[in-house]
């Protein structure tokens, strides 16, 4: 994985609340294979009209062009599972999602996948918005080792679990973390049907 | 010295972690993982790094998200085709069992696990989908991941996770006639928003909570997520019990007896701290409809669409006009008069018998004015519904008696709501697109969607009188 120190970057003010996956990423998209890239699937159906025609909307405006930090209102990322909707960020190019809230399931999500869900307070989303809007060219610094993020006024603090900061931070992978508890899961395994023996399904 | 008093969660968190890091961070074991067919990128990364499959024997796929409702077993688009036998290549491949499109016990993978009594309690149970929360009605540990931790858990049956805040929704009273668990559902998450639970395991109790049944449970569950909940819990009862009996992967006899008997010890201890308590009175609550594109866009259907004038503040009057909007609705309409283009009964949260039965009770003897698709959770629920003559009521009223799967939830089989037409389901999301491009959905309880099917508009099936 990726490791995330530092980004100084085209930044968007998505200004949308309740951001759902849907919407990242539509349904209809998730059985491509990744490898053709899944950019051209991000917000999908607020980006492009029936006949595939962009709407102008804000992330496709040139002032916006190579952004690589949203921001955006509360609940961002709420919803379904899929993980697509990370991938659809990360191929169009979104490596920092700023936001007061997200859904639990996507902030895992984007951090197993080197994306920053950086969370601020209503009131400096806000201001990140306002001053974004304001910017001849909108761009902001956001520092995980600070974890401050600059060119909006005075610097804004942002949270991140610690956990999740060290990951992003080194690039850890968790896989090689958990191999090293292989002998402990294995006793564990045996330990838990042992006394447990439900917990091994009943043959149908 | 006494034991520290333990809620619920903290008793099936406390049973699962093999070691806990200095940060914080604990490794749980995996009691049962259910794969799908959107699945496949974490099979990807499996075979990308020449890994076995962990544990066969915990590991069960179900194909539910792509598979057609009707004219099975063809499957005309190639791409859709591709994901359902991709599932059962996956499944040949590393040997776990597989409810696949031609199995009789197929269905949508939260209305299975339950049916087949692979969910039990105690158990920690794990799913590339956020309704895994459904599980919890057993008094499981169970809650949605993405593909990495599905990879990761096909890799080592474990899963890295920090420990979620405990919050209690305590429902009071006994819920009026026609007021069912989605209702519950709905009016907690308008109460304390979508993302009301982030973070937090959710426990549901009180005397509201012990009078229903596990299919009201479940759904009660399922739409734990909606609430922003990592996992939604009832603790176990004599209720889950009578149901697991004779469940096929369910224990049996003295086994099942040893269980009961250590699962009754799976509620909160009396003077358990949760970070957070709501308390509701259900017997205040109407049926309840969302208007938005939120869950917590939701009103008690004798309400009005809401007024972006009347909005406290800038922001929130953007998101109202941009909702209503979306949605085709004028500020102050009345949610009687708006008018559907159609009626879905399905999904993982409202396609259990239960929900059948509540439907057809309102729809025996009437005509939809709309068409209607019902999609059964689950071939077996399908099957009990004929048993029942279910199938005549719904062909009767004028719906398509389909086959199971997620189905016109999320429209990946195929099975879309129009563009700009508006859909009154029993589904869990009305996220913009959520049924199609463009769709519009109302979510309900299936006895309210057959009450609008009936009369073409969202109706208070209480006030529709007998037929």
């Amino acid at each position: 994985m990726e490791p995330f120190t530092r980004l100084d970057a085209v930044a968007c003010p998505l200004g949308l609340a309740n951001v759902d996956t849907d919407q990242l990423i539509p349904a209809r998209f998730m059985s491509r294979p990744r490898a053709a890239g899944y950019g051209s699937f991000l917000l999908h159906d607020l980006r492009y009209d029936d006949a595939g025609a962009t709407r102008g909307f804000l992330l496709d405006t040139p002032r916006h062009a190579g952004a690589r930090i949203l921001v955006a209102r509360r609940n961002f990322g709420t919803g379904s599972s899929r993980e697509a909707a990370i991938y659809a960020l990360w191929d169009f190019g979104i490596r920092c999602v700023i936001a007061p809230s997200f859904g639990d399931i996507f902030a895992s999500n984007a951090v197993k996948n080197g994306l920053l869900p950086a969370q601020v307070t209503e009131e400096a989303a806000e201001t990140l918005i306002a001053a974004l809007e304001r910017m001849a060219a909108p761009r902001l610094a956001v520092d995980l080792v600070t974890m401050k993020i600059g060119g909006a006024g005075s610097d804004i603090g942002f949270t991140l679990d610690p956990v999740r900061r060290l990951q992003l931070l080194n690039g850890w992978d968790d896989l090689d973390l958990t191999r090293r508890h292989a002998a402990e899961i294995a006793a564990f395994r045996a330990r838990r049907l042992a006394a447990h023996p439900y917990a091994l399904p009943a043959q149908d | 010295m006494t034991a520290k008093p333990r809620t619920l969660f903290d008793k099936l968190w406390d049973a699962h972690v093999i070691v806990t890091r200095e940060d914080g961070e604990a490794l749980l074991w995996i009691d049962r993982h259910f794969v799908h067919e959107g699945s496949h990128h974490a099979f990807r990364a499996l075979d990308g790094r020449g890994l076995p499959l962990a544990e066969p024997g915990l590991t069960f796929g179900i194909a539910d998200h792509y598979v057609p409702t009707r004219g099975r077993p063809h499957i005309p688009d190639p791409e859709i085709a591709g994901m359902v036998s991709r599932l059962a290549d996956n499944a040949g491949r590393h040997g776990f069992r597989l409810f696949g499109l031609d199995d009789p016990a197929q269905g949508i993978v939260h209305v299975v696990g339950p049916e087949q009594g692979l969910t039990l309690p105690g158990l920690t149970i794990v799913c590339g989908d956020s309704h895994t929360s459904t599980h919890g009605a057993f008094g499981a540990f169970a809650f949605g991941i993405g593909a990495s931790e599905v990879a990761h858990v096909l890799m080592t049956q474990t899963l890295w996770q920090r420990k979620p805040k405990r919050m209690r929704a305590w429902f009071d009273g006994r819920p009026g006639p026609h007021v069912a668990a989605k209702d519950l559902a709905l009016h907690l998450i308008r109460t304390i928003g979508a993302d009301g639970a982030r973070g937090h395991a959710l426990e549901y109790a009180g005397a509201a909570i012990a009078a229903l049944s596990m299919e009201s449970r479940l759904t009660l569950c399922n739409m734990g997520i909606e609430a922003g909940a990592r996992l939604a819990l009832v603790a176990p009862d004599e209720t889950t019990f009578a149901y697991l009996r004779g469940r096929p992967f369910a224990p049996e006899g003295a086994a099942l007896e040893a269980a009961i008997a250590e699962w009754r010890g799976l509620a909160s201890d009396p003077d358990a701290a949760f970070d957070r308590e709501v308390t509701i009175d259900a017997a205040a609550i109407a049926p309840t409809v969302t208007w938005g594109v939120s869950p917590e866009d939701a009103l008690p259907i004798d309400a009005a669409v809401p007024d972006p004038a009347a909005a406290g503040s800038a922001a929130r009057a953007d998101y109202l006009r941009a909702a209503l909007t979306y949605m085709g609705l004028a500020p102050g309409q009345r949610l009687e008069d708006i008018r559907i283009d159609r009626a879905f009964i399905g999904s993982c949260t409202n396609a259990r018998i239960e929900d059948l039965r509540a439907a057809a009770a309102v729809l025996r003897g009437r005509r939809a004015r709309v068409p209607g698709l019902v999609s059964p959770g689950s071939s077996l629920v399908r099957r009990q519904a004929e048993a029942e003559g279910l199938d005549r009521v719904f062909i009767e009223a004028g719906f398509v008696w389909g086959e199971s799967g997620c189905s016109m939830c999320v429209g990946m089989n195929g099975d879309t709501v129009g563009a700009g037409e508006r859909c009154a389901s029993t589904t869990n999301r009305n996220f913009r697109g959520r049924q199609g491009k463009d769709a519009r959905t109302h979510i309900m309880s299936p006895a309210m969607v057959a009450a609008a099917a009936v009369t073409g508009r969202l109706t208070d099936v209480r006030a529709l009188g007998e037929a």
